[in-house]
């Protein structure tokens, strides 16, 4: 057990899929010498050489295209989008290609691409490098989604990534790069499943669900409600795609509230699904419909403003209280009885 | 071959050209075949001209392959009708026909080895079968019984691809996967004129030429991007956008298959010695429409189709067998022999496919379970279980 930052975590992955694989090799721009923007592939080029850690040009769709021809070779090819908001020209052949090739090819060809994507908000950056574009992802079917939230999921969910045989989108909250955690190297990737949501503080009121950069606030979330005497369980889902829907809903069970934040954008946003796919399955349960804490239906906004659009606990703290038919933001302070407000 | 037949050529060494000035710009429309610069070893009146480069790659190629070649091209053309002929029978969907390009295909594809690896569009069917892919496996998508008809591995070359262009990217990197490998097989990328304005198809030039790259562009400029011209895509001749990659070039006459053989053994010799990506251009037409849901009559010209079907491929290479003796009636009636069996052989298994199975629409998703998709399925299949318990009369 040792402690390392996020950052750390991930590159220890790393090594040790390129140590264990010689097929797993590194595209990405910058990711050589320089060890990428975040220098989450610091070394690695030094040590495993300029064939395993590719510098590439400047172009998401051959990045990603290429990619796809190393995956055919029978190479297992991480590839580094630079920011979340160039992943977008590298869409068509995420999506028509990456995701589709073994259905198109009747399982003949294995696509086994790990896409890594430093992700959200949070650190003042200009346009284009704060974005949460998961929900495409999630909606595109032959991909896998996770978002690692800490050092030890950082570090095991690489290698299960990568040791995937389906393409998977890993996307990393680059605002919590810097946070220290224990690291227990000596784990077994194939001991656990990247696709299990994990229980992140137990609760008996409200079940909030959540994932990436916003586990460490949802947690903060619980621990202040505690003080108002609100039990929260806290689940982070690891996996977006496809989501572990039985661990909420038996939470959702035990709570019979629920309460799902993320960054992106709300319309379309996983929280929809989840709130509609666990109506389906608990309606009988719930006390109150599901609330959604999210991200605005805009752009993401220049940096002076982003921390009005980022969710942060007082705002989950709303929406909990909205669940519980508290007094919260549209049921009006002035109605300490909790009758619902005309935003209900 | 044999030299009998031969004539001087034109006088052009034609070939790669990684130094050409941009030349003129021409005004939009249909480019023609027949710049100086077109490698042509047959011309389409099925003279044999002689040619100071590219005689030597296809010195091998005496009368009996010649008649190989020709017999290649019957056949696909053969494939082709016989295609067309399901879908209007309303046996297949679509069928994209490939009518006029079969040198370009065969040309190329006969030069290829067994482990090089093919990425294509959905016109390459001649290149399939010279990869030796089962008949039927060609039909399976537009008869809509699959989204592919082969394993790739099986024939080394992937299954057709839609999106234009976005193969170009996968030949470059199978073919830095080749490097890596430290092998000298190459990858080949077929595409047309359209998918040339894609940006897929200038990154995989960019990649190609930054990690030389083992892969071959094999452009058939056909003319027309569905009702699209040419000179809608492109102001210079194609092959000359190469050059400005670092990727040397050649245009090449695509109607004729002794240059298109020539040009792609050229291309892969450099390839193989480690001499990088290779752009080619050949200069052929479409003679049918896009698919058979297109109609080419309301964007072409039947002057132009007319002016093409008199450089027909297959015509030029009848008249130079003939002119070498090669073309007896014992020799034409083998390869009509050949073509119907293997048109037999594609209907009967086009009509003979097994349906698909309705669980089949969840197989192959992922390699690996997936809880949404099985619980899915699972609904699914209960949902049709149901019509087998639901009673056969009276009200629901």
């Amino acid at each position: 057990m040792s402690t390392m930052t996020f950052g750390r975590a991930i590159t220890a992955g790393l090594r040790r899929a390129m140590d264990d694989d010689p097929k797993v090799i590194l595209m990405g721009e910058d990711i050589g010498k320089l060890g990428g923007v975040f220098r989450i592939t610091d070394g690695l080029q030094k040590d495993f050489g300029p064939h395993r850690v590719m510098d590439s040009p400047l172009a998401e769709a051959g990045i990603m295209g290429t990619a796809v021809g190393m995956a055919y070779r029978g190479y297992r090819p991480v590839v580094e989008i630079q920011f979340d908001g160039f992943i977008y020209p590298a869409f068509d052949q995420i999506v028509c290609q990456v995701a589709k090739l073994h259905y198109r090819t009747q399982g003949a060809v294995k696509m086994p691409i790990t896409i890594r994507v430093p992700f959200g908000g949070g650190i003042g950056s200009p346009e284009h490098h704060s974005e949460s574009p998961e929900a495409y992802f999630t909606h595109t079917s032959g991909l896998r989604v996770v978002s690692v939230s800490n050092p030890q999921d950082a570090y095991t969910m690489i290698q299960q990534a990568i040791a995937s045989d389906d393409p998977v989108l890993y996307f990393e909250p680059k605002r919590r790069y810097h946070v220290k955690g224990e690291v227990d190297e000596g784990v077994d990737p194939a001991s656990s499943d990247m696709g299990a949501a994990r229980v992140v503080a137990r609760g008996t009121d409200v079940t909030l669900v959540t994932y990436g950069p916003l586990v460490p606030t949802a947690r903060d979330a619980a621990v202040a409600a505690s003080d108002d005497g609100i039990s929260i369980e806290v689940i982070d889902l690891r996996s977006l795609a496809p989501i572990d829907f039985a661990t909420v809903e038996a939470s959702v069970r035990k709570t019979g509230r629920l309460v799902v934040t993320h960054e992106a954008a709300q319309s379309g946003g996983l929280g929809a699904e989840i709130a509609a796919s666990i109506t389906e399955r608990c309606f009988d349960y719930l006390e109150h419909a599901p609330v959604r804490v999210t991200g605005f239906d805009i752009p993401y906004p220049y940096s002076k403003l982003e921390f009005h659009h980022l969710p942060d606990l007082d705002r989950i703290l709303d929406g909990v209280d909205r669940a519980l038919r508290r007094p919260n933001s549209l049921s009006g302070l002035d109605r300490p009885d909790g009758s619902q407000g005309a935003g209900q | 071959m044999a030299q009998d037949g031969t004539r001087p050529g034109p006088g052009s060494t034609g070939g790669i050209d990684d130094a050409a000035p941009a030349g003129g710009t021409v005004l939009p429309g249909p480019a023609h075949a027949g710049a100086d610069d077109l490698v042509q070893l047959i011309d389409h009146l099925g003279v044999r001209h002689a040619h100071a480069r590219y005689d030597a790659l296809v010195a091998d190629v005496d009368g009996a392959a010649l008649q190989k070649l020709y017999e290649d091209m019957v056949v696909v053309r053969r494939i082709d009708a016989e295609a067309t002929a399901l879908q209007r029978q309303g046996e297949l969907a679509l069928w994209p026909p490939l009518l006029g390009q079969e040198a370009a295909q065969i040309g190329s594809g006969r030069a290829l080895r067994a482990d090089d690896f093919v990425f294509s569009s959905y016109r390459e069917n001649a290149v399939a079968y010279c990869r030796g892919v089962d008949l039927a496996d060609i039909l399976r998508v537009w008869r809509g019984n699959a989204s592919s008809g082969w394993d790739p591995y099986t024939i080394n070359m992937a299954t057709p691809q839609v999106i234009i262009g976005a193969q170009t990217l996968h030949a470059t990197g199978y073919a830095m996967g080749i490097v890596n490998d430290g092998a000298d097989s190459v990858a080949v990328a077929y595409f047309g004129d359209g998918a040339t304005s894609q940006g897929d198809v200038n990154e995989a030039m960019v990649f190609a030429a930054s990690y030389q790259a083992p892969v071959i562009f094999f452009c058939q400029n056909n003319h027309w991007a569905i009702s699209e011209p040419v000179g809608l895509q492109a102001h210079v001749p194609i092959a000359r956008r190469a050059p400005g990659f670092g990727i040397p070039s050649v245009r090449v006459d695509g109607n004729d298959v002794l240059a298109c053989l020539a040009v792609t053994r050229e291309a892969l010799a450099r390839a193989r010695s480690g001499g990088g990506p290779t752009f080619v251009e050949a200069v052929t037409y479409r003679m049918g429409p896009h698919t058979t849901a297109d109609d080419p009559t309301r964007y072409r010209d039947a002057n132009e189709l007319e002016d093409w079907a008199a450089r027909d491929p297959l015509a030029r290479l009848a008249t130079l067998l003939d002119s070498l003796g090669l073309l007896e009636a014992g020799y034409t009636d083998s390869v009509k022999a050949k073509a119907d069996a293997v048109a037999a052989e594609l209907r009967e298994g086009c009509l003979s496919m097994p349906e698909p199975a309705p669980s089949d629409v969840f197989r192959h998703v992922y390699s690996t379970p997936n809880s949404w998709l099985d619980r899915q399925q699972d609904h699914y299949e209960r949902y049709l279980a149901s019509f087998a318990q639901a009673p056969q009369e009276g009200p629901r």
